[in-house]
């Protein structure tokens, strides 16, 4: 549904995005993962229609958005990053305006506002001022109406940002569930929002992608992806990490107190499937060690995020 | 049909933005203060002992100075500000949609704070028997000489998210405009110019143009000036935003 081919957009001398490609399929949840200023929301606007890019070319179902941008425009929903709204005009007059720009009328147009603010929990507030709404509310009135046209696509920046923790739970709930029927990318740096809610995560740093594929993929890419973790009292942390030598990589004491050691060790091969588990277990039946605490981690997206972001940005500040 | 429903949409929320915000009702007031105080103590209404509503038009361009740019300097660096630009020209319509809706919504209210000083025409035919044609005149010239003030406030209103830097600007043209061909100004411009290059430069004015409508003349030269200073600056507009966004 979305199609993004080599796009760059330059401001001046400074390329803002540079040179990226993607596409989004119906049923796909896009997450636009990457530092501030990384080009994700000059992204978003580029296959929006607001900037025009600089070159390379957006498909929106087929329409392209500089040569075709209204047939383009109605597949999509958008919400702008900081979710800005007409700060006079009451949330049920907002939603109004946008569903006459929508081309809704009369009933349908009733039906689609009844919908908007049901899915968005809005009716406390409908009849408010956007400029006097709290952030939470403020963002979800802007939610609403990139919804309100029921659209098969969905551009999100930072849809979350500025909600509560249970606010936060219900926008992503939603992101999942209409992710099964439509197209949507969105932006965030909250990592665990990605895990939550993508079927796919895109890592933009300086206007380039340097990472992308599904949440798991990435964290595979963690140096802490299938490392073990365990606890247990049978053995000191000198006693363990000397056997343990033999199978891993190498071994990390993550605490040690009230006779409980709590160890981290590394395979020597990345993706061994579970082998490097089952040696440990082995090896702790022949010396009858009790594990009160034993799981392989997953790896974590934070860190790969840090790893893959963090050396760039340091070079970029010198 | 899918533009004008565009546009009327734009313009119902427009409108709707003057009058949920005082700024309607002190602009109306002050307006309608303005001009009975201009009119009535400044253009000697009654001493002048004509009836006629000269004194009443001949003030316009000047209360327009001042009154037409504050109604107008929200309409774009507004828009920039709160950041939903990005929301409106993402939305199925084109740039040009936006910028005409926008402008008849505001060109409308202030034909609406125009009609509203119906008062003064009333006093004037109750009073004696002026040339009904003539005021009718007057009340259209004045109704494109503010279109064309409001179009060069939503052209400087577009160039900036700063909206007293928006109202400074276009009272700096719209005052130019009225200057180019303000008598006193034309006077002592011959001494140092050549009379036809003075002309010229009258010729731009919105006095030289909107002088006929208050001897009653609809002239099409004038219209055309007008409509054509309200094309140029609506265009400029749609340049400007567009230049915003290519970055």
């Amino acid at each position: 549904m979305i199609k993004v081919e080599n796009l760059v957009k330059s401001f001046g001398a400074k390329h803002a995005v540079d040179d990226i490609s993607f596409s989004v399929e119906r049923g796909e949840v896009l997450g636009f993962l990457g530092p501030n200023g990384a080009g994700k929301s000059t992204t978003m606007r580029i296959i929006t229609g607001f900037y025009p890019p600089t070159s390379g070319r957006v498909t929106i179902g087929g329409f392209d958005i500089v040569d075709d941008p209204l047939p383009a425009k109605r597949l999509i929903g958008y919400l702008p990053e900081n979710a800005p709204g007409y700060a006079d005009m009451t949330v049920h007059g907002f939603l109004g305006f946008a569903a006459d720009l929508r081309g809704l009328k009369g009933d349908a147009k009733k039906k689609a506002v009844h919908t908007a603010v049901e899915t968005c929990f809005l009716e406390g507030v409908l009849y408010q001022t956007i400029d006097t709404l709290s952030k939470g509310y403020k963002h979800r009135t802007c939610l609403a109406q990139s919804i309100i046209h029921d659209p098969d696509i969905l551009v999100l920046d930072e849809p979350t940002d500025g909600l509560d923790p249970n606010q936060k739970h219900e926008v992503r709930a939603l992101i999942k569930r209409m992710g099964e029927k439509k197209a949507i990318v969105f932006s965030t740096h909250i990592l665990e929002e990605v895990e939550a809610a993508c079927t796919r995560v895109i890592i933009i740093d300086r206007g380039k992608i340097v990472a992308s594929g599904t949440p798991r993929e990435l964290k595979a890419r963690s140096e802490f992806a299938g490392a073990v973790r365990f606890a247990t009292r049978s053995a000191n942390a000198a006693t363990l990490g000397a056997k343990l030598a033999l199978l891993a990589a190498r071994t990390e004491v993550l605490s040690e107190a009230g006779g409980s050691t709590v160890m981290r060790a590394y395979p020597r091969e990345r993706g061994g499937n579970g082998a490097f588990v089952g040696s440990i277990a082995e090896l702790a039946r022949s010396q009858s060690w009790q594990f009160d605490e034993i799981h392989v981690e997953e790896g974590r997206l934070d860190e790969v995020f840090r790893s893959i972001t963090l050396p760039d940005t340091v070079k970029g500040a010198h | 049909m899918n533009a004008r429903n565009n546009i009327i949409a734009i313009m119902k929320r427009e409108l709707g933005g003057y009058f949920t915000s005082p700024v309607a009702y002190v602009f109306l007031v002050i307006f309608l203060l303005l001009t009975g105080f201009f009119t009535f103590t400044v253009g000697n209404f009654f001493e002048r002992g004509e009836a006629s509503l000269v004194s009443f038009f001949t003030w316009h361009p000047w209360l327009y100075l001042f009154l037409v740019p504050a109604a107008g300097m929200r309409l774009w660096s507004e828009e920039r500000r709160l950041g939903t630009l990005e929301l409106l020209l993402t939305m199925p319509i084109t740039t040009w949609q936006a910028i005409v809706g926008k402008f008849l919504a505001s060109w409308i209210f202030l034909i609406l704070a125009l009609a509203l000083t119906f008062p003064v025409w009333i006093t004037v035919n109750w009073l004696g028997r002026p040339d009904n044609g003539v005021i009718f005149a007057g009340y259209v010239g004045s109704a494109l000489l503010s279109g064309a003030y409001l179009a060069i406030s939503c052209m400087t209103s577009a160039m900036t998210r700063n909206q007293v830097i928006s109202f400074i600007v276009s009272v700096v043209l719209c005052l130019f405009l009225i200057l180019a061909g303000f008598t006193p100004v034309t006077d002592l411009l011959v001494r140092w110019a050549n009379p036809s290059v003075v002309q010229t430069i009258a010729a731009f004015s919105v006095m030289t143009h909107f002088e006929g409508f208050q001897r009653g003349v609809l002239d099409l030269r004038d219209i055309v000036f007008f409509v054509s200073l309200i094309g140029f600056a609506l265009f400029t507009t749609g340049v400007v935003i567009r230049g915003h966004r290519a970055g």
